[in-house]
């Protein structure tokens, strides 16, 4: 049984890649990275029970937060096209974000 | 292995699998003309590569493969981005035999290289005959973790690993302070310098 939902979990990573390579604009990537990341996380999880140690769980809880920091930081990229924007917005910045036109790609 | 009985067999198919994934990544990495789609793509390879690690039992080489590979240098690319183009040159598509011919011939001594290395798991290998079994011996009641890396890395060598983490420190540190951050920064002063245009 947990050899089929790895089975169905690799099938899930083979169609987030296939999204990740032909995705026609650049959310579809990174819409297709962040799912596949969730998707590693629960294999590594099913894999440490394929194998017989299930303290194969802690490593993939960290790559969930990994994952998540990265997909923030990389939308926050697409969104003001610098890191050094504070994610709270505050009442009187001096220097408003530029909105991002999005969805070109080259 | 305690895992049912075919966690053998299990284990060489998802190497399969994964190593497939990998190649397909990387070929689509050589291929692509995007940047942002290839920053993507390298994040998605480390990700399935630190899986193919965990995989094959080298849980902190995954650990940094994940964290560094998919994290940081994700973050890094995307930063140096901004202060390049968004595209890479269009190349001439021209059939290179000199490049295919060496790569072709470093593979096939590196595959004939690994004819003489000892068999996965012999006991008789160099590897397992000297300080190896004694690490793994006293583990157990030394050290008392699972994972017999971690016992060598944190506590065997831990202050071996304490002056690697040192260096790393000052390394991003020296980094930083050249870089700089916020409104002083490299990527800000370009910024200024087009007219805040990207």
């Amino acid at each position: 049984m947990i050899g089929a939902a790895a089975i169905a979990l690799i099938v899930a990573i083979g169609l987030m890649l296939i999204r990740a390579l032909s995705g026609p604009t650049l959310y579809d990537r990174v819409l297709a990275m962040n799912s596949l990341g969730t998707k590693i996380v629960l294999f590594i999880g099913v894999l440490g029970f394929v194998l017989g140690r299930p303290d194969f769980l802690d490593i993939s809880v960290l790559y969930a937060l990994i994952n998540f920091v990265s997909t923030i930081a990389i939308l926050k990229f697409f969104r003001y096209r610098s890191f050094q924007v504070p994610l709270m917005r505050k009442t009187n910045t001096p220097r408003q974000p530029r909105a991002a036109e999005g969805g070109e790609d080259g | 292995m305690t895992g049912y009985e075919g966690a053998d067999l299990a284990i060489a198919l998802i190497n399969v699998v994964l190593l497939g994934l990998l190649f397909v990544v990387a070929i689509a990495i050589a291929r692509m003309r995007s940047l942002f789609a290839i920053v993507m793509l390298s994040s998605i390879y480390s990700l399935i590569s630190a899986t193919w690690f965990v995989a094959l039992d080298a849980v902190d080489v995954a650990f940094t493969e994940a964290a560094v590979g998919a994290g940081i240098s994700t973050a890094l690319l995307l930063g140096a981005m901004l202060l390049t183009s968004r595209t890479a040159k269009p190349e001439p598509r021209k059939f290179a035999i000199v490049p295919l011919l060496v790569c072709i011939a470093t593979g096939l001594i590196l595959v004939y290289a690994t004819i003489d290395l000892p068999a996965f798991g012999d006991p008789d290998s160099p590897a397992n005959t000297y300080v190896g079994t004694d690490y793994i011996e006293r583990t157990p009641e030394e050290i008392g973790v699972p994972n017999i890396v971690t016992a060598v890395l944190a506590s065997y060598r831990g202050f071996d690993t304490l002056g690697e983490t040192g260096v790393v420190f000052s390394a991003a540190l020296a980094v930083i302070l050249l870089l700089g951050f916020g409104e002083r920064s490299l990527s800000a002063s370009i910024g200024r310098r087009k007219g805040g245009k990207e």
